[in-house]
């Protein structure tokens, strides 16, 4: 494992806040995986224990088989790590900005080059502009590279998406598997269930706990119970009138659709719940039976 | 107008929710009135005096004594000679000689002729005029005195000579303490502020996790406000020099050494304040306020600090700048060498060092 | 969601020098709507939200929002709407009542209504035994809620919402948008910007803004009968791609 984390503890406040609660979970080498889960789920925290930039109050963790407490300073050097915010220097250039962290990680651009150059072509028609006046998704991509220029073993990425749009965002998951695919050990954390899909194995956190980690596919296949997809021309009016049903057990919006499912043994109940929405007066009511996605899987493992 | 007191009522809960800033804006004028009223003053007290008695005879005691009886001397040592009253003076532990020459009570008496003479150490113009006069006061009473006793004119003529800044200019006072100021405040507010930055941006964060020691990043932003603080330096001494007739008597090299010495001492205290600072506010608030007032106060150029009530001298001591504003008067007005001054400067290059150690092991190495 | 125009926009401009920042802008949004304002970033979005707040003045065309210039009377549109975003909401060193007081009284309510609707608000959100503390102790999803409570505190005609559920776990994310409903059913209109794609399916209309260019308004079912796509994740792909200033 690149990485092992065991009944991690992090508390804030005098314990009063558990931002980290007795958390374990493993990353193998050269995995692409996902810490999934809102503000406040505790994801920062675990980096930055795992950076070693805060001790954590109780458990073990080692990255790339060096302890985070005693051997912090080794694994200093071994590992990338992109905070949120994306921390550049904005008075300094593209090419300055680059230059100055291979220097700080005691190597050069050339030497590792091979390993950003994808990423930075996009970038290099901008390198004399100053890295404050950059856009979102730029100052990510210049970022991504400051973390890679010293070929790092681990590779952490905190929100690397969050405040970019969706194709800057798509752009980034394409660099990031490009990026496994020569080795390198990525752990990234996002509050966008769409993007755990990307991942190879994922966590999903909330409240400083961990509630599944496993493969994308796995967990969907964990789902309980069957899903459902139900549309009609008035979704809004629809989600009330849905919601009064009795023999149903959840529902939520999903955009197009709503997701529902039915109390155990209603399952059958499809087509009566048609009839009682036409019944309310809605029209051109379609249901279907659909696999959950990510979302779906939070939102049963937070009840 | 409802609305306008809407907007009073909410910045009051964010005043009195802020203790740290509270404690600031309470804390402060009270310990400036404690000190500006009780404390510092210009008025003359327990100044050191030298008095060479080479003649010993009965004229010379009285007026001694009536000296020693008056509340604004102190006098330190009793009968000594031309070299001896000259290093007492070198070494700043004296502002005033009075020398009785031999023979005095006989010229005093049957020649009805004598002289005194008054030394001022004038590098503190101020404290020097008014000592003089004190001193000059109590022999014309003692005149006055002979006078009505002998019914004769008796003159004693006082010769007083200031020494260091003959023509009593007030510069020599104030510029070696802005030199402090300057120094002290660039270096301390611009280091504390630069490195106290890095964590807001949160480039901090990318520096600790790497193999570079961070300690030596921040050492690298001290290095321009280094260069920059000797800039300055020059300009000043420059300007007082040219333009306010400031002397220069002594080694331009030593006092540039010295300086150097402060300004390290300066970018050690920004990198302590930093290190316990998250904000660029209360970096610069903790710059201003630690190093404003206790420089004004207690280098000594507003205030002499022999005039302060002991406590407050003691503390004086702990401030560098007092160190280096003795150093700066002694080289730049009364000329002198590393000799003279070697254990301020051994106590302020001591200063720099434990300052310079403790900011270095007090660095974090994480975030909290 | 009714005929009346709340925002009636044409060909409004916002130049920075040479560079043009939103160009010539020209559309109605309805009461009781909720208009989804889509695109990247540095598209030229909060640009236009800032005109159309009254936050400042275009450098061409005209507007009127709530049925007031935007030129001339930009103090009576702040009157007349509410303001939410991911970055500002609320002061986190006063407590939730002290909050809910402040802004009410800012947009001139009487004590007494104030009073009695803050009660209503902090019983509808659940946070009653909330009312006393600090903003800042309440975890985000509580802290967006009712930061939407109060931009719409004040009944304003329309309600601006900068991306104001970022970061929020999905299930608190959908209760946010109960209350955007909710809102837009007794007539607010809802002026709303977000990253999530699902959340653009449940405006009434979306707009997709592309280098400073309004390129697409129009229902979301409408949208991907006409880019041929099963979902608006797809249209915003689609429109978005070809966009010269994603890369500046």
């Amino acid at each position: 494992m690149d990485v092992a984390i065991h009944n991690l503890v992090k508390t804030y406040n005098k314990g009063e806040v558990n931002a980290v609660d007795n958390v374990s979970l493993g990353v193998a080498k050269a995995e692409l995986f996902g810490l999934i889960g809102p503000d406040g789920a505790g994801k920062t925290s675990i980096f930055r224990i795992l950076t070693t930039l805060l001790l954590p109050d109780g458990g073990t963790a080692t990255v790339n088989g060096k302890d985070v407490v005693k051997d912090y300073k080794l694994i200093r050097r071994e590992v990338g790590y992109m905070p949120g915010r994306f921390s550049l220097y904005q008075d300094l250039t593209v090419e300055e900005n680059l230059g100055f962290f291979a220097n700080l990680f005691g190597t050069t651009i050339q030497k590792n080059y091979d390993l950003i150059k994808d990423i930075y072509v996009q970038i290099e028609p901008f390198k004399t502009r100053r890295a404050g006046k950059l856009s979102g998704g730029m100052k990510q991509k210049l970022a991504l590279c400051c973390a890679l220029i010293h070929r790092p073993v681990v590779l952490f990425l905190d929100e690397p998406t969050t405040g970019v749009d969706t194709v800057s965002r798509k752009e980034f998951w394409e660099m990031l598997k490009r990026l496994k695919a020569q080795g390198i050990t990525i752990l990234v954390s996002t509050p966008y269930m769409d993007e755990a899909n990307l991942c190879e194995r994922i966590a999903l956190m909330q409240n400083g706990k961990i509630m599944s980690v496993d493969t994308p596919p796995k967990i969907i296949q964990k789902f309980p119970t069957a899903l459902y997809a139900i549309k009609a021309s008035a979704m809004g009016r629809l989600l009330v009138d849905l919601r009064q049903v009795d023999f149903l057990a959840s529902c939520y919006a999903f955009g197009e659709y709503h997701h529902i499912t039915f109390k155990p043994g209603k399952e059958g109940e499809q087509q009566t719940l048609v009839q009682l929405m036409n019944a309310k007066g809605h029209d051109d009511v379609e249901i279907k039976r659909i696999e959950p996605t990510i979302e779906d899987c939070f939102i049963k493992l937070m009840n | 107008m409802k609305q306008f007191l809407l907007f009073v009522r909410k910045e009051f809960y964010h005043v009195f929710r802020d203790r740290k800033t509270l404690l600031l804006l309470f804390g402060m004028p009270i310990a400036q009135i404690l000190l500006f009223g009780f404390a510092l003053t210009n008025e003359i007290k327990n100044s050191k005096v030298v008095i060479s008695d080479q003649a010993r005879d009965e004229a010379s005691q009285q007026i001694i004594g009536r000296i020693e009886a008056s509340r604004s001397f102190d006098i330190e040592r009793v009968a000594m000679n031309q070299a001896a009253v000259e290093s007492a003076f070198k070494s700043g532990k004296i502002k005033l000689a009075i020398i009785f020459p031999a023979n005095f009570n006989e010229d005093l008496m049957h020649h009805h002729n004598a002289k005194i003479q008054i030394i001022a150490d004038a590098s503190d113009p101020n404290t020097a005029s008014t000592l003089t006069s004190y001193a000059s006061a109590i022999i014309m009473d003692y005149q006055k005195d002979l006078l009505k006793t002998y019914s004769l004119a008796m003159n004693i003529h006082t010769d007083v000579r200031m020494i260091y800044n003959p023509e009593l200019k007030g510069t020599t006072n104030f510029v070696p303490g802005v030199m402090a100021l300057v120094l002290l405040l660039v270096c301390v507010l611009m280091t504390s502020v630069s490195i106290v930055r890095e964590k807001e941006t949160g480039t901090m964060e990318i520096l600790l996790v790497s193999p570079f020691n961070p300690v030596l990043v921040v050492v690298a932003k001290a290095v321009p406000y280094f260069f920059l603080s000797l800039i300055n330096l020059t300009v000043i001494i420059i300007l007082s020099v040219t333009i306010m007739e400031m002397p220069l008597n002594g080694s331009v090299v030593l006092l540039y050494f010295e300086s150097s010495l402060l300004i390290l001492t300066a970018l050690s205290l920004g990198l302590l304040i930093s290190n316990n600072t998250d904000s660029q506010q209360t970096a610069m608030l903790i710059s201003l306020m630690a190093m404003l007032l206790p420089t004004m106060i207690f280098t000594g150029f507003m205030f002499p600090v022999e005039n302060m009530p002991k406590p407050l001298q003691i503390i004086s001591n702990v401030v560098p700048s007092k160190w280096y504003y003795i150093i700066v008067k002694s080289i730049m007005i009364k000329g002198l060498g590393l000799r003279a001054i070697w254990k301020e400067t051994v106590i302020l290059g001591g200063m720099a060092l434990v300052l310079l150690l403790i900011s270095f092991k007090t660095f974090k190495t994480r975030l909290q | 969601m009714s005929d009346e125009v709340v925002i009636k926009t044409e060909k409004l401009t916002k130049k920075f020098g040479d560079f043009v920042a939103a160009n010539e802008l020209t559309f109605e949004v309805h009461r009781g709507e909720i208009f989804g304002f889509l695109g990247a970033n540095g598209a030229g979005k909060t640009t236009a939200m800032r005109m159309l707040c009254g936050l400042s003045i275009p450098s061409s065309g005209s507007a009127k929002i709530a049925g007031f210039d935007v030129y001339k009377q930009r103090d009576q549109i702040k009157k007349n709407i509410g303001y939410m975003s991911q970055k500002f909401s609320l002061y986190e060193d006063l407590t939730v009542l002290e909050n809910i007081s402040f802004f009410g009284g800012i947009y001139g309510l009487p004590d007494k209504r104030v009073r009695e609707q803050a009660r209503t608000l902090i019983n509808e959100l659940g946070l009653g035994k909330e009312a006393d503390k600090l903003v800042g102790s309440l975890p985000l999803g509580w802290k967006q809620k009712l930061a939407f409570s109060v931009a719409i505190f004040h009944g304003p005609k329309i309600v601006f919402l900068d991306e104001p559920t970022g970061g929020v776990d999905p299930v608190t994310r959908r209760q946010f948008w109960d209350m955007i409903y909710d809102a837009a059913s007794t007539g607010i209109t809802v002026f709303v910007t977000t990253h999530y794609m699902d959340e653009a399916e449940y405006c009434n209309r979306i707009s997709m803004m592309v280098d400073g260019v309004m390129k697409a308004l129009d229902t979301p079912a409408n949208l991907k009968k006409q880019y041929k796509a099963q979902s608006m994740d797809e249209v915003f792909f689609e429109l978005a791609r070809g966009a010269k200033r994603k890369a500046d």
